[in-house]
C-alpha cells in the first residue's frame, strides 16, 4: 500500500481526534480525504510534525496523533529522546515509512537502507514501539489511541504519490479552527 | 536584585508554563530556577528548532510558551520561525543569551553575534536587548507585548547583563 491508501484506510479512525499533519503529499491527501477542524496540516517546517503533536499532548488531556514521515523524522532525530524521557499517554506517533521522501519524488531516505527507524525510537528510550506493515495499521492504531501508554508505531509501506492540489487554506485559519477543535 | 528570579517571577506572572531549554553558560542560573518552579513545565528540547515544534504544539493546546536558548540558534531555527512561529501567527517569547558581544572571551561567538540583530531585523521579529541589569525591568512588559501581538519576540541578553563571563 502507498501513503494514500493508508490514509484512506485509517481516516475513520483517526477522525475524533486531534491530529497533526506532516508537510507536503500527507497533509494534502488527509486533507482531500477527510478535512475538518481536528487536523492541522504543516505546510512547511518539515520535521516538526512530531514536536508539535507532542507539545499539545502535553498541554492538554486529549488524544494527540502526530501522522509523520520517515524523511522528517531522520531530520529531526532530536525528538524520540524528547519524547521518550517525557511520555505522556494522549500521544501516539504514527511514522509512515515508505522509505522515502515521497513529497519530493521518493528519493530513498536511510531508512529504507540499513537504517531501522523501530530500532532507532527503541534506543533512544521510547518503551512502546510497534513495527506493522500498511494492510495491519488499523487495529494497532485505534489500539494505540485506547491504551494509557504513549506508542510510537513505525508503518511499513512503498513509496508512492498520487496527484494532487496544494492547501490553500490560510495558516491562520487552520491553526484558529484547530485551537476551537481542541478547546470543545 | 537576583535577574533570576526576577525572569522566572514575570514569567509566572504571565501565566507562562510550557517552557523550553538548550542551555548555554550564561543561561545556566535562570534555566535552573525555571526547573525549580511548580508552575512550569520545563521540557529541555535536543535542538532549538524543535523547541519551538513543541512550543507551537503547546500554544495549541492552551499553554504560553517560551524557549530559553542562545543567539548560536538563531542560525538553527530561521526556517521555523518564518514558516511555523510566524506564518500560523503564534506567540513566542525567545529568551536568548547573546553570546559575542563585551566581555566575552571566546571568540568563535562573535561570529554569530555580528549576524544576530541583522537576522533578526531581516525576519521583523521585535528585538530587545539587555545590557545593564536593570534592563529586566522591562521584561514583564515584554512578555504582556509577545501575547498581544501573537509574535516570536527575541530578548537578547549579553554578558554584562549577566554580570560578566568568567572575567569578573
Ligand atoms: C528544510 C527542508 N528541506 C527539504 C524540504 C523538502 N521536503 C518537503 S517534504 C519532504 C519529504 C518528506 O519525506 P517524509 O517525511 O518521508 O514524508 P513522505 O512524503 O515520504 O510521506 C522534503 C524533502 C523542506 N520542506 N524543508
Ligand atoms: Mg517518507
Amino acid at each position: 500500500m502507498i501513503r494514500s491508501e493508508i490514509l484512506k484506510e485509517i481516516a475513520p479512525i483517526l477522525n475524533p481526534h486531534l491530529v497533526v499533519c506532516n508537510i507536503g503529499l500527507p497533509s494534502q491527501e488527509l486533507h482531500m480525504i477527510d478535512d475538518n477542524e481536528r487536523n492541522f496540516y504543516m505546510l512547511g517546517t518539515m520535521g516538526l510534525s512530531s514536536s508539535i503533536g507532542f507539545g499539545l499532548a502535553l498541554a492538554q488531556d486529549k488524544p494527540v496523533i502526530s501522522i509523520d514521515g520517515d524523511g522528517s523524522v531522520l531530520t529531526n532525530l532530536g525528538t524520540l529522546p524528547t519524547i521518550a524521557n517525557n511520555a505522556t499517554g494522549n500521544y501516539t506517533l504514527l511514522i509512515i515509512d515508505n522509505g522515502s521522501y515521497g513529497s519530493t519524488g521518493d528519493q530513498p531516505t536511510y531508512a529504507g537502507m540499513k537504517t531501522n527507524l523501530t530500532d532507532v525510537a527503541r534506543a533512544c528510550g521510547c518503551d512502546n514501539v510497534i513495527e506493522v506493515q500498511d494492510k495491519d495499521l488499523g487495529p494497532v492504531l485505534q489500539g494505540a489511541i485506547d491504551s494509557d501508554e504513549m506508542t510510537i508505531i513505525v508503518c511499513k509501506c512503498d513509496s508512492g504519490n498520487i496527484k494532487l492540489p496544494v492547501i490553500t487554506l490560510d495558516p491562520v485559519v487552520i491553526r484558529h479552527r484547530f485551537m476551537e477543535a481542541v478547546k470543545a | 536584585m537576583n535577574i533570576d528570579k526576577k525572569i522566572a517571577d514575570d514569567l509566572v506572572a504571565n501565566d507562562v508554563s510550557f517552557i523550553t531549554t538548550v542551555p548555554c553558560k550564561q543561561l545556566a542560573g535562570v534555566i535552573e530556577e525555571v526547573e525549580k518552579r511548580d508552575d512550569i513545565f520545563h521540557i529541555p528540547s535536543n535542538k532549538e528548532d524543535e523547541g519551538m515544534g513543541l512550543c507551537a504544539g503547546a500554544f495549541m493546546g492552551g499553554k504560553r510558551p517560551a524557549i530559553i536558548m542562545q543567539n548560536t540558534a538563531i542560525g538553527v531555527t530561521i526556517n521555523t520561525l518564518a514558516t511555523l512561529t510566524q506564518f500560523y501567527r503564534m506567540p513566542l517569547p525567545m529568551i536568548i543569551s547573546y553570546r559575542g558581544e563585551l566581555r566575552e572571551p571566546v571568540a568563535c561567538q562573535v561570529e554569530m553575534a555580528v549576524h544576530t540583530k541583522a537576522l533578526l531585523a531581516q525576519l521583523n521579529i521585535p528585538t530587545y536587548h539587555f545590557h545593564w541589569q536593570k534592563d529586566v525591568e522591562e521584561f514583564d512588559n515584554i512578555l504582556k507585548y509577545t501575547f498581544m501581538s501573537n509574535k516570536p519576540v527575541a530578548i537578547l541578553t549579553d554578558a554584562n547583563f549577566w554580570g560578566g563571563y568568567g572575567d569578573q
